[in-house]
């Protein structure tokens, strides 16, 4: 295509500006049907064994899930580890973990929609249902911290018998709100998304219940621009109003900690640290899940080198923003002349009981994405993944620090007690993951993983002036309105 | 056995491209037509204009749903922990909600107390738009729905992959058989088929 070919520039360049050329979004020139063949027969054909060679040990790791949380439920809540000082240990950590792996999802499908960002159609479906499926194992933990979990319901803002409301000045009140809004409208996001592809899938079914069923979920959708226009309109609302909440989402979880009185958790850099880490930890696990299903389902005309690059980089960035963070808490220790929180601090990260986990979280979060600033190694897929596997470590053992080693180094001496989790905190949080990878999976047999529509809508040819200008050159005008089209490098 | 009987729907040509069916919807715009629409597998950069669309309304929708759930917010966080609705008059509310100001973390029980509710009045004004949107949305499109005439087409199934198709309907004003049909393959239409509907 003359889209690729690119003007020789030493001999044509005259001083006017030049305009580099644009890496292709999608690689090797691929049609509109290559593109809908290729996704919808991950649906279609038999899944590879590997998916199987997953799925099982996913679906044993659930029922383990569900044994120790009816084990919890007939036993009572002590079969956790946390005991005074330390009642919000493996738990609360879990939660935080899950909930910030969910943030990647919303700021690929809202933040970079509203920042033009094209290259995010190939990955933002993926990474919604991810964060849906984290928000799903982020929602377990508190409902069963509360101990007796069938008493949940008293979260809801409904009337009781007691005449008792709940108290709406409670950080943790505001969490039950953040987090049930963010999965609604994450689900909402991601539906609304999935209907034109289920309509693809719909119209290359045979007649049947897979038919009917995506024609139930597609709702009756024929790509009328009638519709588009609608449909542009309520993706562009839902991506303005995403934004917003994704930052409030883990600025209230981070609220949970910041507005108590404890030492180490008292602090007004927790919202914008925590925003940070949440997206750090997400892009990580949203590479640990797409490069191994680029290469499984060969999509890597469509999960370009390109993809991989610009989120290493977002890692690197995130995570050079958590390391500041780190070096920000001590500095304000200090800085604060408060002895309590100093010495949580030196507890923390210098001679503390965890003192360990510091380490872990430091060097998983800070050193290891640094990696990313040499570009070979956001190239090489080992690499990118072994740094992804360390932030994914790391962002726990950073809940866990913030959370765990608090709390065992209380303000009363007497009261301080090294905090252990038994096999039913382990074993449960193990479980997560196979509940997280089970939907995943069933999310890959059922659903397209990538947004199809949205990808064909960035190929050059779906440019309406793509051809218009053959005789006069490219106007300067055609680079304003599509600024993503591959031009050659020479203006004028 | 199906009935003989048959309603024309309309007619649908098929394009090549997106540019071509973005000139063609600009020659079917200006001829006049009003019923009728262009269905392609992507939302197409700028089809709104060459097809005459106005913009979506639903903003105006989602806005008075935002609104709706701030409003929900605060009355439902101030009639339950403060006095501020016996102190304008309509105590009675509170009544009816049989309740009464929770004292605690030594916040003030009167409207001063309002920036603890700042949290869940922004969430739930983002839950309410954002399902105004979804709901607006579908009231909009007049969706979901089971079937549709087009789908009968022997072309159609082409446009959720690589089809672009323009549909002009029987019901539009300008529509005839024959002018229609022969306008169409003049501005570049393919295939273009007689679409019915089962009555």
């Amino acid at each position: 295509m003359e889209a690729t070919t690119i003007a020789p520039h030493s001999d044509t360049h005259t001083g006017a500006p030049r305009i580099l050329d644009r890496e292709p979004l999608v690689l090797n020139n691929r049609s509109y049907s290559w593109i809908t063949n290729r996704v919808c027969g991950i649906v279609e054909n038999k899944q590879p064994l590997l998916w199987w060679m997953l799925m099982v040990p996913s679906v044993i790791l659930t029922g383990v899930m569900v044994f120790c949380f009816a084990y919890l439920i007939s036993t009572g809540v002590g079969v956790w580890g946390q005991k005074q000082p330390v009642a919000w240990a493996w738990d609360i950590t879990n939660f935080v973990f899950w909930i910030g792996i969910g943030h990647a999802g919303t700021l690929i499908s809202a933040i970079l929609f509203l920042t033009r960002q094209k290259w995010r159609t190939s990955v933002n479906r993926a990474a919604e249902a991810m964060t849906i499926f984290a928000v799903m194992c982020a929602g377990l933990f508190p409902a069963f911290h509360v101990g007796r979990v069938w008493m949940v319901w008293f979260l809801a803002p409904i009337p009781n018998a007691n005449a008792i409301w709940q108290n709406f000045k409670s950080p943790l009140l505001w969490d039950v709100f953040a987090v049930s809004t963010y999965f609604s409208v994450s689900a909402v996001f991601w539906f609304l998304g999935l209907v034109p592809d289920l309509a693809t899938l719909r119209d290359r079914c045979k007649p049947g219940l897979r038919k009917t069923m995506y024609g139930i979920f597609s709702l009756g959708w024929r790509g009328a621009n009638r519709h588009w226009s609608h449909y542009e309109t309520a993706y562009m609302l839902l991506a303005a109003l995403s934004t917003p909440l994704v930052l409030s989402v883990h600025s209230v979880v981070s609220f949970d900690f910041a507005t108590s009185v404890v030492p180490g958790w008292h602090t007004t850099i927790f919202p914008p640290y925590f925003v940070a880490g949440a997206i750090f930890g997400g892009f990580a696990m949203v590479l640990t899940l797409m490069i191994p299903v680029s290469k499984i389902y060969g999509l890597g005309d469509l999960i370009t080198p390109k993809h991989i690059d610009n989120m290493a980089k977002i890692i690197l960035l995130t995570g050079t923003i958590v390391g500041y963070a780190y070096c920000m808490e001590f500095f304000m220790a200090y800085y604060s002349a408060n002895k309590y929180e100093l010495q949580t601090f030196q507890l923390r990260g210098l001679y503390g009981p965890s003192v360990w986990a510091y380490y872990f979280m430091f060097g998983f979060n800070v050193f290891a994405p640094q990696l990313f600033w040499y570009r070979p190694f956001r190239h090489n897929l080992w690499v990118v993944m072994f740094v992804c596997m360390c932030v994914n470590a790391g962002m726990w053992f950073e809940r866990y620090v913030i959370i765990g080693t608090t709390l065992e180094r209380l303000l009363v001496p007497g009261s301080w007690r090294t905090y252990e989790a038994t096999w039913v905190d382990k074993v449960t949080f193990l479980g997560t993951f196979g509940f997280f990878m089970m939907l995943f999976l069933l999310f890959l047999r059922f659903l397209p993983v990538i947004a199809i529509g949205e990808v064909k809508g960035v190929l050059p040819q779906s440019n309406p002036h793509h051809d218009d200008h053959g005789k006069d050159g490219i106007q300067e005008e055609d680079l304003m309105n599509y600024p993503d089209r591959h031009v050659p490098k020479v203006l004028a | 056995m199906s009935t003989t009987l048959k309603r024309v729907h309309g007619f649908l040509a098929e394009f090549d491209s997106v540019a071509d069916l973005y000139h063609a919807a600009e020659h079917v715009r200006d001829a006049g037509y009003q019923r009728w629409d262009v269905h392609s597998p992507f939302a197409i950069h700028g089809m709104d204009h060459a097809m005459g669309v106005k913009r979506s309304k639903l903003p105006y929708l989602v806005f008075c749903g935002g609104i709706t759930g701030t409003t929900i917010a605060f009355t439902l966080q101030t009639i339950t922990q403060t006095n501020f609705w016996s102190s304008i008059g309509l105590g009675f509310l509170q009544t009816l909600a049989e309740t009464y100001p929770t004292v605690v973390q030594a916040k003030p029980t009167d409207i001063w107390t309002l920036p603890a509710f700042f949290p869940v009045m922004f969430e739930l004004t983002i839950l309410f738009s954002a399902f105004t949107t979804l709901f607006g949305l579908l009231a909009l499109m007049g969706l979901p729905r089971l079937n549709h005439p087009l789908f009968a087409a022997k072309t159609f199934p082409k446009f959720s992959d690589d089809g672009f198709f323009v549909c002009i309907e029987a019901r539009d004003p300008k529509f005839s058989q024959e002018g229609t049909k022969s306008f169409l393959e003049k501005i570049g239409g393919k295939n273009v088929e007689l679409v019915e509907d089962d009555i």
